[in-house]
């Protein structure tokens, strides 16, 4: 029987129970919809975390002291002194990959307006870390390389220090304010930028020149980090293998030691993250999957049913000269209709759920081109590994027991 | 001398049940010739369907030779004796065996599936012309559940028919019928044999017997008596001398 034939008589005897065949479908239908669907927003939600991370900033590495164990006595990073003001003007001058580099200052405390007071946090940088973290300023302007260096106390402003200390709307360039009762003349407002991945509000930030900070604030000469952007995101390898052998020669280690310093890439960072998301993401597609399986055990078991319900057909076709091997074919080729069939309709399905998923409850989500061939795959294997227990059985009967079967 | 269709020389059958073996043929010679309408008759038990099993090569037999249209069986796998059953033989049997909600024509088709040098075309036509030959051109459209038993075993007369095969087995065709239809039936077959189509019928009804041209009697494994009917009679006198009180 030539393989046009055995189509037509698996396709008709599948047409004469379409309930039936429906049914035994639905098992599939759902399952390939449900990995879709899954898949889809599992990358969905892991793209939109990419895009978060990399609207902090364009391949930035950041450099930290490195805590420290001595005597058995873990030593805080805050504590540790190890990068200072000169690391960072070295590193931009001498590592050929690097595109900008600002030190960095932290202090929280308390600010204070005529009008209001909020607690938060000053940031002392220099001029490249707006380039670094890809901020602009809204309003005013940027702080100078001469009112750095004369540790002026000007700054900028987020959003949220506006609203909080002088009311929504309000424009409070030129105003004063007091951080930790230190007086800062507001000569910018910032672009707002939101909440970041973390939960962190971007915006209720302060940021000063970093001699500023470190001399009437926090009364320190060294810096806590320091942010750096390669040229690209190819070189940020390359950037940080500079950085690494730069900072070892300036702070003397020999080669036994171990860095006092480390350096993050934001590749890390977000292969950290996605990784959370992979996870999530292979666990539902997990269960998707088992739904999948339960839908070819579905269809294995009709196609058990069918076999016992049609031994007087299958005798009959054996006596009019069907050969074992047009038997198996037959009843395999219903099996691998059934479940390919019903995988392109779960594909369909699933794709309309995802976008009833994106539409209605605004979840990021992209269906992949790899989760629709992966599922189709999976269907037909399914199909071929669930019908081909039942057809061996429908092709092994013996004819004359087939032929008086009640 | 004519060609033998059907050849068979000391064929034993037996049936090994553990300790018990069941002695089904205990060695038969029988020819049947081409063009011959022969009847095989005996009780339930005596070896008559074990015996059509093994002409109609869905069966082995134990020892002995059986040479259909001068082929020599014993050395067949299951697919070659498929492949001859497809080719060489035409089935009927006593509950018909018709696909469920197929069509007479498809259920007619079906042994031309099986066989890859008939086309669609080649197949449809050859189907339809089977359906003519026992009547039923007008019915080619219609389900088994739309046609009376009568009509049913036509279409499985047809579909027997199809492969154009070298006998006709017929296992009790008449077995579901009432005698009328029976008789309907065998005014088919004995139109079909007048047209040179050798048949080979089981039967235990001697009245069915009576329009074959030989009657093979079986017994415990043996044949018991072989009679060549002298006087053939007339499945469609019969049916019109049949007294109408009894169609029912």
């Amino acid at each position: 029987m030539n393989i046009l034939n055995l189509l037509k008589v698996a396709s008709n005897s599948l047409t004469k129970n379409k309930f039936r065949s429906f049914l035994t479908m639905l098992g599939i239908i759902i399952g390939v919809a449900s990995v879709i669907a899954m898949m889809a927003i599992g990358q969905g939600s892991k793209q939109s975390i990419e895009e978060q991370i990399s609207s902090l900033g364009t391949n930035i590495l950041f450099v930290r002291p490195a805590s420290q164990a001595r005597g058995g006595v873990m030593m805080g990073v805050s504590n540790a002194k190890f990068l200072t003001v000169a690391d960072a003007d070295a590193i931009k001058k001498d590592c050929e990959s690097v595109a900008a580099v600002s030190p960095m200052v932290r202090g929280s405390g308390q600010a204070v307006s005529s009008y209001d007071n909020w607690p938060t946090s000053i940031y002392g940088v220099n001029i490249d870390y707006f380039l670094i973290k890809n901020w602009e300023v809204q309003d005013g302007r940027l702080f100078s390389n001469k009112e750095i260096r004369s540790s002026q106390k000007v700054c900028l402003v987020g959003n949220t220090i506006v609203e909080k200390l002088f009311g929504e709307g309000a424009d409070p360039v030129g105003e004063s304010i007091r951080f930790n009762k230190i007086p800062f003349k507001i000569i910018g407002i910032l672009k707002i930028k939101g909440e970041s991945n973390f939960g962190q509000d971007q915006d209720d930030i302060i940021i000063a020149p970093h001699t500023t900070v470190q001399k009437r604030i926090l009364a320190i000469t060294h810096v806590q980090n320091i942010y750096v952007s390669a040229k690209s995101s190819d070189l940020s390898k390359e950037a940080s293998e500079e950085i690494e052998t730069l900072l070892r020669v300036r702070h003397k280690l020999v080669p036994s030691e171990e860095s006092d310093f480390s350096i993050r890439t934001q590749e890390e960072i977000m292969s950290r993250l996605t990784s959370t998301s992979d996870i999530l993401t292979a666990l539902l597609s997990a269960i998707a999957g088992i739904s999948l399986l339960v839908g070819g055990i579905g269809i294995m078991n009709i196609m058990y049913v069918s076999v016992t319900e049609r031994t007087r057909e299958i005798g009959l076709r054996m006596a009019v000269g069907g050969k074992g091997r047009d038997i198996l074919l037959q009843f395999l080729i219903e099996s691998i209709l059934l479940s390919v069939v019903g995988g392109i309709i779960g594909i369909f399905f699933g794709i309309a759920v995802s976008s009833f998923v994106s539409n209605f409850m605004n979840w990021p989500v992209q269906i992949t081109i790899d989760s629709i061939v992966l599922s189709f795959i999976f269907c037909s294997v399914i199909g071929i590994f669930f019908g081909w227990y039942p057809a061996k059985k429908a092709a092994n009967l013996n004819p004359i027991d087939a032929l008086r079967y009640e | 001398m004519s060609h033998k269709i059907i050849r068979i020389q000391n064929l034993v059958k037996n049936y090994d049940l553990g300790d018990l073996t069941v002695h089904a043929l205990r060695g038969i010679d029988f020819d049947i010739d081409e063009g011959e309408f022969v009847a095989i008759m005996g009780p339930s038990g005596s070896g008559k369907s074990t015996l059509l099993n093994i002409l109609g090569c869905l069966d082995k037999a134990t020892s002995g030779n059986y040479f259909l249209d001068n082929v020599d069986v014993k050395k067949f796998s299951k697919d070659q004796l498929a492949v001859l059953r497809n080719e060489k033989i035409g089935f009927v049997f006593q509950s018909y065996n018709l696909l469920a909600r197929t069509s007479a024509l498809e259920n007619v088709e079906l042994p031309l599936f099986y066989n890859a040098s008939v086309n669609a075309k080649e197949r449809r036509e050859r189907a339809a012309a089977a359906l003519e030959a026992v009547g039923l051109l007008d019915r080619m459209n219609h389900f088994p559940n739309q046609l009376s038993g009568g009509q049913q075993q036509r279409v499985a007369i047809a579909r027997s028919l199809v492969n154009d095969p070298v006998i006709i087995l017929a296992d009790e065709p008449t077995g579901n019928l009432d005698s009328r239809t029976s008789f309907d039936i065998m005014a088919v077959f004995q139109k079909l044999n007048s047209k040179g189509i050798t048949i080979g019928l089981v039967t235990h009804e001697s009245d069915i017997a009576q329009f074959t041209s030989r009657n093979i009697t079986f017994r415990d494994g043996r044949i018991n008596k072989e009679i060549v009917v002298e006087n053939i009679k007339s499945a469609s006198e019969a049916l019109t001398k049949m007294p109408v009180e009894l169609d029912y």
